[in-house]
């Protein structure tokens, strides 16, 4: 990492925001709580154009959910008088809660997309200001079909592709969908992804995906954490393939790709669906240098006992070289590496349950 | 109109509206002045169909809107409206 760059962390909660800056990844200064009592479900960081804008999914038990922006590292927010996302009166649904904010490619500038509950995609055009419901998705006839997860029903991955008018979803419950077409027309893509949960153990549809990552150089292979196993997809997600072999379990939540190197991606295990903790109460993360061939088990500085889970958001890499790794747990501990994995350091703790980590390098 | 504090920031800062409206009108009328002007805190009490957030509650002279038709209560000229978070969360 540059000496002169900065690094963000922003990490959300159950019960606020903590934003985190360092310059060289090991001390951090951390502001917060910023929207105390607030739920923080999505985080975006965009540093397109040489400008950092922080956007925040908050969501208050009481008030409703809306969305915000900051352009000062969180000194100061904005929020928009009429409300960034609202769904429009034909729909008759009404906003639950923002699960994804997701910038766009360097390519396309002030493209943002929102994943949000009710299952719904978005996109704006003003860099998060105010977004637009996706009616390909919304009108999709499988909709209907769709169902809640525990945790609410959602698109909780958005991936644009770089090169392409590509972009894929994730939903949960409903599974990965595809549109060749900017978001105009959608399909279902989960072949070879199971459905333990349903009678038909590989449907067209209604899987629970929990997240899904992009190679960086393969625009086509694709990552996916799923509700029990743990998938590759080298065909743009035609067909998904096992490469859950060498962890210690398949259940989890979290997936995340390297940002430049192919083939690289980690997970964090969940022992199984109906015993939701870490592989032996053994808190580990696991990286893939072969697109899931064989797995290595990361875990210096990590607690020798942990019960509590790491949420599929709750997890982010950084651009920096080498790569950061990040991820907080529903006991409220936030780790960080600056090698990739190799060492964490607990760099907040105590804080309520964990919902979203983003990284990103700003301008300070 | 009583303003809890979370959203007294949205409502002009001010622990009591009063609200200017001609003869009775229904709650909701009354929430449409107030949203006109306060347009976030429209969107903190009801949701983009209009419907009163679950754990917002409403009192009119006292009594939880709820049982008085919802919306369509009436609001009397010197009625106060209470806005109350309601007992949530953990």
């Amino acid at each position: 990492m540059n000496t002169k760059q900065t690094m963000l962390l922003a990490v959300g909660t159950k019960k606020g925001l903590w934003l985190g800056t360092s310059t060289d990844r090991q001390a951090w200064t951390f502001t917060g709580p910023h929207f105390l009592m607030h739920e923080i479900p999505s985080i975006g960081i965009d540093t397109r154009d040489g400008k950092t804008r922080i956007l925040v999914g908050v969501r208050s038990e009481h008030w409703g959910p809306t969305v915000v922006h900051s352009d000062d590292l969180g000194a100061t927010w904005s929020e928009p008088e009429s409300g960034a996302i609202v769904f429009p009166p034909d729909t008759d649904a009404a906003l639950a809660r923002v699960w994804q904010l997701q910038p766009d490619t360097q390519d396309r500038p002030g493209v943002v997309w929102a994943g949000a509950e009710p299952i719904s995609l978005w996109r704006s055009d003003d860099g998060g200001s105010h977004f637009e419901l996706n009616r390909g998705l919304w009108d999709h006839p499988h909709r209907t079909e769709w169902a809640e997860g525990y945790g609410g029903g959602a698109i909780h991955s958005v991936l644009p592709s770089p090169t392409e008018d590509t972009i894929h979803v994730a939903m949960s419950t409903g599974g990965v969908y595809r549109s060749d077409d900017g978001g105009a027309s959608w399909i279902p893509r989960n072949v070879g992804i199971s459905a333990g949960f349903d009678p038909d153990p590989s449907p067209e549809f209604g899987q629970c995906v929990h997240k899904i990552a992009r190679d960086a150089q393969e625009p086509h292979r694709l990552f996916a954490q799923n509700h029990g196993g743990v998938y590759r997809s080298d065909d743009n997600a035609d067909t998904w393939v096992s490469i859950a072999e060498g962890l210690p379990a398949d259940f989890g939540f979290v997936m995340l790709a390297h940002p430049r190197r192919s083939n690289t991606a980690w997970v964090i295990p969940i022992k199984a669906d109906v015993e939701r903790i870490p592989p032996e109460a053994k808190l580990a993360v696991h990286r893939s240098d072969d697109a899931g061939g064989t797995w290595t088990r990361l875990d210096v500085g990590l607690p020798e006992s942990e019960y509590n889970v790491v949420l599929r958001d709750a997890a982010a890499v950084d651009t920096a070289e080498p790569v950061g790794v990040y991820f907080g747990t529903r006991g409220g501990s936030v780790y960080a590496s600056a090698n990739e994995g190799t060492e964490f350091t607990e760099v907040l703790s105590h804080l309520p349950d964990v919902l979203c980590v983003r990284a990103a390098v700003v301008v300070a | 109109m009583v303003i809890p504090g979370p959203l007294q920031p949205f409502a002009g800062d001010a622990p009591v509206l009063e609200v200017d409206v001609e003869g009775p009108v229904s709650v909701r009328e009354l929430l449409d002045v107030m949203g006109h002007e306060y347009r976030v805190f429209n969107r903190r009490i009801r949701d983009e169909r209009g419907v009163v957030r679950r754990y917002v509650n409403l009192y009119v002279a006292g009594q939880d809107v709820r049982q008085l038709g919802g919306l369509d209560a009436m609001v009397q000229p010197g009625d106060e409206v209470l806005i109350i978070a309601s007992v949530a969360g953990g």
